[in-house]
């Protein structure tokens, strides 16, 4: 045993005094448990420091921070295409998803807009990606909830939209295809109709988690009425996506923002729940699939012909400007707010990435809950650590 | 067959204990590969392991020479004594669990008088190994792990006993091989096709008592103590190397026990309907020395596999969702069943 | 919208779904046509490296270099994220492109490194390169012991030549053209 310094032994004090506080009623001592920053259950380097009262939690605060690796720094010395590459890796499930909104704002400030078919196959991959996304949630939320089996059907189904991306891009997780003025290049011959069946096969899977994970009585146990976000205090906190659907808001930004996708020439639906509570949330991601396999169906029988690539100068110099764009990526609103003053490369770029914000609501939600309700609760808000600490 | 070779006494019972040791962990290994890492796999669309010998049988002889070479790790605030016994208890009491599981007219090592009694109170000192574990191991995950196992060991215990119960009122006797002899000679309203096992009759005690197996192994959707994206290994969770092997394989050898005993109670054990032929005297009592065990092992391993089938395809309850279910729901249950079994043995 | 509720007991359902795809896998064939269980086929995983799956053609595994075109004008070492390209190069004279004229200055390579340990497999350097050197290849066992192994000098980098593949045809309604990989000259 190592001798305890004067600072170890007032620390020690110091937490003794803090979980006295717990429960005076009782006068028993509450357990400040660490969860993370490793632990299979954070998606990552997320720690919960929950004090616990017996099985119950007191309060649970998220450190977060343990991933950052400097993003908004990096890309003040990268040149637009390589920035293009490095924001790929912030969430990196549905890695295309994130190129996306960087290239419209550069786009928006370099005034070009991509060719219809260009902004076609944009929108076809960024579903790609949102499926891509979700599908893993939908296993990784019974496999914390103990399930076993889910997630393995989950990866099986998951490399199907995968190896459409490598064979379209190059690359399965990180594809680096979105350009300024349009793609890289276009689809290799076959390629729309093996999405096609790969989509058959998405929605086979749904309907085997349907059965498996969403009908099964233990489930419905574990997660209805766990975790409810009222609308009102999702919106304070600044929650998007599915998170703030499930809670009854009627907020898309495929459907409400400007974007430089095509969304308004397709037949599709918002999907939203009334409860709030984690099942709605896995309610509403599971329909969410379903339709961006609808989604992608239409995008491939009504793909335009055309070019590629807009009339872009090789040397790309962005002039000076602001502007923001935010899509409704897998996990949230993510928005980049970019900064040009002619250079090669942005002065300064601001990430707005979606699950910051969906982690700040921990806090409030935890209070009051067991410790197996955690496990539900960080599952369904679904946070990828890419996107919190960028 | 043993007690034809006149034989005294302390050989006989040396070589039934030698001939146990040695059948409970290839029960436990059967068992792991057979379930653990084929059937899950076929589940998961994926194969298992292959390399390891043909088809990945020699797997788990690498996994246990895996582990019989890692070092010996005891955390430095744990109590060193109390962190080195738990793994005995459990093994003690997965080993005794086998005494009086009959595996043919005369393979049985003692058959004891009050046979099941014995068999659900040495099962239960198992449940003294878990609280020590989490409690020794200085851990906070591993103290809730232990404490969440012993509100839920302890919870079952109670409707698995009063499962039981049923067929010891039907049978007449706590003993295990006069349990088999009923069901193989016994017969349903004159029918003696397929003997009178107690699952007929019995089936509501059946599916309480192999609900209850399944929260007393610890697995989903009981595994609370050992949610591993909870507290991550529960009161297992300091453990490695040799002691973990010992947690493993005993984990295995009590389910592969527990349905020995369900198929002793409720399927008819070793034995055929008598109809067919009498497991018990002239030809059929030689062939069943031979056959016995093999009925047996294959009953057993049925009753394992649901098992694990049910482990692998459901999530896990809460804590308090599964103490509401024994205390409100599997208890009533398992007494009303005891109130109509008593009834219709009086009446019929 | 509250979600249906669940017809069959739900978890019997599921243990179907679990009992189907146990089935599947070991019979793919259907129990009746074929009864022997053959799990090899009907696993949705394949057992590398006895059996290896060809990854798509366009997939980004090593970069190869096609020395002759090479001018070491630096733009994929500049334009590398992770600068992971070493070049270094020197003057020399070949000779006249007709008889009586003057030697031509060209830039002659001494060093072309790759280090894949860097690499981020972004594919900047060979969408820059102006005179189509760099090409993409889709091998990817190059795995070393040492670090310092995954350092791919000029060489082994025209090795990797031969496994480019050929462009592939695109989609209907493509506008793209492609100049195809030239291949003459290449070691």
């Amino acid at each position: 045993m190592t001798a305890i310094t004067d600072r170890q032994k007032l620390a020690y004090i110091a937490a003794q005094a803090a979980d006295a506080r717990v429960n005076v009623e009782l006068e028993t001592e509450g357990m400040t448990l660490n969860m993370g920053p490793q632990h299979p259950a954070t998606h990552g380097t997320l720690r919960i420091v929950a004090k616990l009262d017996g099985e119950q939690v007191v309060s649970a605060d998220p450190v977060m921070g343990y991933m950052h690796r400097g993003y908004e720094k990096l890309t003040e010395v990268r040149t637009y295409p390589q920035v293009t590459t490095l924001v790929n890796r912030i969430d990196w499930l549905g890695s295309f998803a994130n190129e996306v909104p960087f290239i419209l704002a550069a786009e928006q400030l370099m005034d070009i807009e991509a060719p219809p078919r260009a902004q076609w196959i944009r929108t076809l991959l960024f579903e790609l990606s949102r499926i891509a996304n979700i599908v893993l949630f939908l296993g990784d939320m019974a496999v914390q909830l103990g399930a076993l089996t889910p997630v393995f059907f989950a990866f099986r189904d998951r490399e199907h939209v995968l190896n459409q991306i490598e064979s379209v891009t190059g690359g399965r997780f990180h594809p680096n295809f979105d350009r300024i003025g349009g793609l890289k290049d276009d689809l290799p011959k076959g390629w729309i109709a093996e999405t096609k069946a790969a989509m058959e096969k998405i929605r086979t899977f749904c309907d085997e988690i349907e059965d498996l994970v969403m009908g099964s009585e233990i489930f419905e146990a574990r997660t209805r009425g766990i975790g409810v976000i009222p609308p009102d205090i999702g919106l304070q906190y600044g929650l998007s996506g599915a998170n703030i659907r499930a809670s009854g808001v009627d907020w898309d930004l495929r459907r409400d923002g400007r974007t430089g996708m095509v969304y308004d020439q397709l037949d599709w639906k918002v999907w939203t729940h009334t409860d709030g509570d984690s099942f709605a949330r896995f309610w509403v991601r599971m329909q969410e699939t379903r339709e961006a396999t609808r989604m992608v169906d239409q995008l491939c029988d009504g793909l335009p012909s055309g070019p590629i690539m807009a009339k872009v100068p090789r040397i790309i110099k962005v002039p000076a400007g602001e502007a923001y764009v935010a899509t409704e990526n897998p996990l949230g609103e993510m928005g980049f707010y970019v900064v040009s003053q002619g250079d090669l490369t942005p002065f300064r770029v601001k990430i707005r990435t979606a699950s910051f914000n969906n982690v700040s609501i921990t806090p409030w939600l935890l209070r009051g809950v067991y410790v197996p309700d955690i496990i539900t609760i960080l599952a369904s808000l679904y946070f990828i650590l890419g996107d919190i600490d960028r | 067959m043993i007690a034809a070779l006149d034989l005294p006494y302390w050989a006989q019972t040396l070589i039934k204990v030698g001939v146990a040791a040695i059948v409970v962990p290839t029960g436990a290994a059967i068992a792991v590969y057979l379930f653990l890492f084929k059937l899950i796999s076929f589940m998961q669309s994926r194969l298992g392991p292959m390399e390891a010998g043909p088809h990945g049988t020699m797997q788990l002889l690498a996994e246990v020479g895996k582990w019989l070479q890692k070092e010996d790790i005891v955390p430095e605030r744990a109590d060193q004594r109390l962190f080195k016994i738990p793994p005995f208890i459990i093994l003690g009491s997965t080993f005794l669990m086998f005494v009086v599981i009959p595996a043919g007219p005369t393979a049985v090592v003692s058959s004891l008088p009050t046979g099941i009694f014995y068999v659900l109170a040495v099962s239960s000192v198992s449940v003294i190994g878990v609280l020590v574990a989490g409690w020794a191991s200085a851990n906070k995950y591993a103290l809730m792990g232990g404490l969440r196992a012993a509100g839920q060991l302890i919870a079952y215990e109670l409707p698995m006993v009063l499962a039981v119960v049923g067929v010891v009122i039907q049978a007449g006797t706590l003993n295990m091989q006069e349990i088999v002899v009923q069901q193989s000679h016994g017969a349903i309203f004159g029918f003696g096709g397929i003997g009178n096992p107690y699952v007929l009759t019995q089936l509501v005690g059946f599916v309480v008592f192999m609900i209850a197996v399944q929260a007393e192994l610890g697995q989903t959707p009981f595994d609370m103590p050992v949610a591993e994206s909870e507290v991550v290994g529960g009161w297992m969770v300091e453990y490695t190397g040799i002691r973990f092997l010992v947690f493993f394989l005993s984990e295995f050898a009590a389910a592969v026990g527990f349905s020995a005993i369900a198929s002793t109670l409720f399927l008819g054990g070793w034995s055929v309907p008598a109809t067919w032929f009498d497991p018990m005297s002239g030809t059929g009592r030689f062939l069943m020395h031979f056959g016995g065990p093999i009925i047996l092992l294959t009953k057993t391993m049925v009753l394992t596999g649901v098992i694990f089938w049910v482990r692998f395809s459901m999530p896990r309850f809460r804590e308090d969702q599964l103490q509401r279910m024994a205390w409100k729901f599997l208890i009533p249950i398992s007494l009303l069943n005891i109130a109509a079994t008593a009834i219709l043995k009086v009446v019929m | 919208m509250p979600a249906p509720t669940p017809k069959v007991p739900g978890f019997l359902k599921g243990l179907g779904v679990t009992a189907r795809t146990a089935k599947e896998t070991m019979f793919p064939d259907g129990m009746l046509r074929n009864p022997v269980p053959a799990p090899s086929k009907g696993a949705a995983t394949v057992q590398y490296p006895h059996v290896k799956e060809a990854p798509a053609p366009r997939a980004r595994g090593v970069i190869s270099l096609n020395e002759d075109n090479c001018t070491a004008c630096m733009l994929c070492a500049r334009e590398c994220p992770d600068w992971c390209i070493y070049i270094e190069a020197h003057k020399t004279l070949a000779p006249p492109r007709r008889a009586g004229g003057k030697p031509r200055s060209v830039n002659a390579l001494d060093r072309f490194d790759i280090d894949f340990s860097l690499c981020m497999y972004c594919g900047i350097c060979v969408e820059v390169c102006p005179f189509e050197a760099l090409y993409w290849s889709p091998e990817y066992e190059y795995s070393e012991v040492r670090i310092a192994d995954l350092l791919h000098d000029k060489s082994r980098l025209g090795q990797w030549f031969e496994t480019v593949p050929d462009n592939e045809p695109y989609e209907p309604g493509a506008e793209v053209k492609k100049k195809p990989v030239s291949r003459k000259g290449a070691k």
